[in-house]
């Protein structure tokens, strides 16, 4: 997955992998619990891309409401809460059984179009579930409810503890990330990839193109339904706006700064994003300009992502051996 | 009988694409198919594998009703076609677009785990249908980078992974060099001992040095069926066709 160590991307990967896991005790050194906060954001978010890359850059599916899956996620944990049941077990049950059962009602009938109309029918989905939660005025409607406290998964694991969910999440990342590595190198993967490029020869061939794709886009909104448990824990907060379009567009933006199809793409996307998301603003109040442009930019010039631009350097790094 | 049309009818807008076409293609050899541009021949391959549905008629496949079958279903029972324009998954590798063909062949693909590359039978059964087209010196070259003649033959073979048990093939030689086109009407030939061929062919010698029977397909509709010497001595069919 990573490839060679001596290579740029396996260079590059690598070390973010190893800051990663040394991250939380370089900031309790450093009592900086914002850094954490903002990691433990990016990591979640990271997952959720993931999920978006699987459908989109393998499956050839653009979505643009995958935002529901995180707030599918988020209210799981959430309405339970507001119930006082604080079952971890239920509440991750809850966000893959919901996540999934959305994504196989909306996918049948997604699937059934193609292009801009299934970009357009993702996303009245989701504006519908978004309405829906905006309309229910026992669960906070507009303002959403407040989380008193995180999932329990009785003693075996403490997400209250700041380090303890960040690990959570952590591991949660590294695992789908692997999952994509194998998917995307064995029979189901080389079956998305074909139907990507060619669903007419792949229906020739004798392949059930419309089945392997709404597998596909189920597994990629159980996906990030889990992303979406691990935010509502993280942000003790969940409200309809978690599923607005707009962060459907951000996590779009993440993907294609990281590079759509590369397996660790999602990892330098999310993180560049929110890093400089978080950088401009500190600096100034006009950075949504900035960032537009800069945006703007990587995507018109960086070709293939930041991943793309590793593999263009390990190119070159081959050249030079 | 390997394939039986009955009274198939398909209309874009105004054009008349396909009308009362009733054909049958008995078991072995090579049936062709024959007609002018427009004539509606690739039509009628596309209603064949199930591209597309034709507005009436019914279709028979070694003793199935397949008239309502799914394109993907029709594959598994051994209908199995190539494009006339050649349709293959440029991304690829030479070898990994046969591959695909041949995992098709082994049940269902929702396996997660194992990498392909590292299934040595997969690779050996799909170099297998390479080496019979002739493209096994290409295998590791990637689908879009070989010559349109190579793209061709990857298509063939593509199809003959399948193990079709009736091949339609639409235009095989269309594009394709003097040489190139000899090659295949060799491969073609060899291909008939075993299996089942409907030929879409512009290339005249091609047709009559291959096919057992011929139909000439003209407006949508079949003006005649015959062995190669009776439809080369048809006068409707010389005044239709053969006369330009
Ligand atoms: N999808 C379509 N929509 C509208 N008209 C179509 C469509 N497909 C084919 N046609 C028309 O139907 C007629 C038959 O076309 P078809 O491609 O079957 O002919 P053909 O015999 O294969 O021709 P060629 O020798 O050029 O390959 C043509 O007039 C064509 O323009
Ligand atoms: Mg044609």
């Amino acid at each position: 997955m990573i490839g060679t160590l001596s290579k740029p991307s396996g260079l590059v990967y690598s070390t973010v992998i190893v800051l990663l896991l040394i991250a939380p005790v370089v900031i309790s050194l450093m009592e900086h619990s914002f850094y954490l906060d903002l990691l433990t954001r990016i990591l979640i978010l990271t997952i959720a891309v993931v999920s978006l890359n699987l459908i989109v850059g393998y499956g050839g599916m653009i979505s643009l409401g995958h935002a529901a899956y995180l707030g599918i996620g988020a209210y799981s944990v959430g309405i339970p809460s507001y119930y006082e049941v604080f079952n971890g077990y239920i509440h991750l049950g809850l966000a893959i059984g919901g996540s999934a059962l959305f994504a196989l009602v909306t996918g049948i009938i997604c699937l059934r179009t193609r292009g801009l109309y299934f970009i357009l029918i993702t996303l009245a989905f989701t504006q519908m579930l978004y309405y829906t939660f905006v309309s229910i005025e026992e669960y906070g409607a507009d303002d959403g409810l407040v989380i008193y406290q995180r999932s329990e998964f009785g003693g075996l694991l403490d997400i209250e503890n700041a380090n303890t969910l960040y690990y959570a999440v952590l591991v949660v990342l590294l695992l789908s990330l692997y999952l994509m590595h194998r998917l995307i190198h064995a029979r189901y993967g080389k079956v998305l990839f074909g139907s990507k490029h060619n669903d007419e020869r792949m229906q020739s061939l004798g392949y059930n193109t419309y089945q392997y794709k709404l597998s596909c886009y189920v597994i990629s909104g159980t996906l990030c339904g889990i992303a979406g448990f691990f935010l509502g824990n993280f942000t003790n907060y969940i409200s309809p706006e978690m599923m607005d379009w707009t962060h459907s567009g951000e996590l779009i933006f993440m993907m294609v700064i990281g590079g759509t199809g590369a397996v660790l793409g999602p990892v330098l996307g999310t993180a560049t994003f929110l890093f400089l998301e978080e950088f401009l603003s500190s600096i100034t109040v006009y950075w949504h300009l900035i960032f537009g442009l800069l945006l703007i930019a990587l995507v018109m010039f960086g070709k293939g992502g930041l991943h793309g631009l590793l593999s263009r350097m390990d190119r070159r790094w081959e050249k030079s051996q | 009988m390997m394939l039986e049309v009955k009274g198939l009818h398909k209309q874009f807008g105004g054009i008349h694409a396909s009308r009362d076409i009733n054909l049958v293609v008995e078991k072995h050899g090579v049936h062709a198919i024959i007609g002018p541009n427009g004539a509606g021949k690739t039509t009628l391959i596309a209603q064949l594998s199930g591209a597309l549905k034709p507005d009436a008629g019914r279709l028979r496949f070694d003793n199935t009703d397949i008239t309502h079958m799914s394109r993907h279903r029709r594959a598994h029972a051994g209908l199995v076609r190539s494009f006339q324009i050649t349709s293959i998954i440029l991304p690829m590798s030479v070898l990994e677009n046969v591959m695909l063909a041949v995992q098709s062949t082994e049940g269902h693909s929702y396996r997660f785990w194992a990498p392909v590359s590292q299934d040595a039978e997969l690779k050996e059964k799909a170099m297998q249908s390479l080496s019979e087209v002739g493209l096994g010196n290409r295998a590791d070259q990637m689908a879009g980078e070989i010559s349109h003649g190579e793209q061709r033959q990857l298509e063939i073979a593509m199809a003959l992974a399948l193990k079709p048990k009736l091949l339609l093939l639409d235009e095989p030689m269309a594009g394709m060099s003097k040489e190139e086109s000899a090659n295949m009407i060799e491969l073609l030939k060899q291909l008939k001992g075993e299996t089942t061929i409907l030929l879409v062919e512009h290339d005249m010698d091609a047709v009559f040095s291959l096919a057992d029977t011929t139909s000439v397909l003209v407006n949508g509709h079949i003006i005649a069926t015959g062995s190669t010497d009776e439809i080369r001595n048809n006068a409707e069919v010389q005044k239709a066709y053969l006369g330009d």
